[in-house]
């Protein structure tokens, strides 16, 4: 719960910076929790390549990189397609007849 | 078998396989725990995988290598995190040299798998793989993730195209 609960902060997070980018304080009003937590996701997504931050003043500034977005869903594409086939023959194998390990 | 949902999250590194079966948990287990089975649906029939260490234990491994028609071989490894037979698996997933050695300076992914029974005696599985950085999920394009596997999703391409 508390994972799918992240998730979903860190793909608002993506979502909001990346057409434009946010102040880490401004981010952490969004949502209902500290401003230390959201910036724990902030740096998990910096982490992951996903985001970049840049000193302005005393703010944080997040901005998305758009690029690399694009990258990693086309990367889960590929992704996708293995395990689509390897769900087909999961299924397949499941459905022949309970025989131990008959060819 | 109907494949009900595949959800990417490219914010989160994560793809989730969501896939539903006309058999009990304890049969779909089977497919993980037994090596003759597992080898039977992990690689693609182009590449068909050999297991060889086989220890769904924490901390245990399983290694593995598939054949390419050419005859090359690819190996891969990995390090069980946590199990609760018959219901879930946490696993590492990574490539390894051709001794079958993991190889470090490759992507791992963290693969969790849960099994959940249906009312009507079917079992309904998830599988959330998660990569660790986008550098890594490059580097796996780069390498084409296996040049077999590239040509096994060729393959898969056309079928899903003809479909």
């Amino acid at each position: 719960m508390f994972h799918a609960l992240a998730d979903a902060t860190r793909r608002d997070i993506v979502t909001r910076v990346l057409p434009r980018e946010w102040s880490v304080s401004a981010l952490a009003r969004e949502y209902p929790m500290s401003f230390a937590a959201v910036q724990k996701h902030v740096a998990v997504l910096e982490r992951a390549g996903l985001v970049s931050k840049r000193r302005h003043g005393r703010e944080q500034l997040v901005r998305a990189d758009i690029d690399a977005v694009r990258r990693a869903s086309s990367v889960l594409d590929h992704f996708e397609a293995i395990w689509r086939s390897r769900m087909e023959r999961f299924g397949e194998l499941l459905a022949e007849p309970e025989k131990g390990t008959d060819p | 078998m109907t494949v009900i949902d595949i959800r990417k999250d490219p914010e989160n590194l994560r793809m989730t396989v969501t896939a539903e079966f006309d058999a009990p948990v304890e049969r779909v287990w089977q497919m993980w725990d037994d090596p003759r089975r597992l080898e039977r649906w992990w690689g693609p029939p182009s590449h068909p995988a050999t297991v060889v260490d086989h220890e769904l234990a924490p901390g245990g491994a399983v290694t593995y290598f598939m054949t390419s028609p050419e005859g090359d071989k690819y190996h891969g490894w990995w390090r069980v995190l946590a199990v609760a037979a018959p219901r879930s698996l946490q696993f590492e997933d990574g490539f390894a040299d051709d001794s079958g050695t993991p190889n470090p300076d490759m992507p791992v992914t963290t693969a969790n798998v849960q099994l959940e029974p249906r009312a009507d005696g079917g079992t309904r599985m998830s599988i959330a793989t998660t990569f660790s950085s986008l550098e890594q999920m490059e580097q796996l394009v780069e390498m084409g993730m296996e040049e077999g596997l590239k040509a096994a999703m060729g393959q898969i391409d056309g079928l899903l195209d003809a479909a």
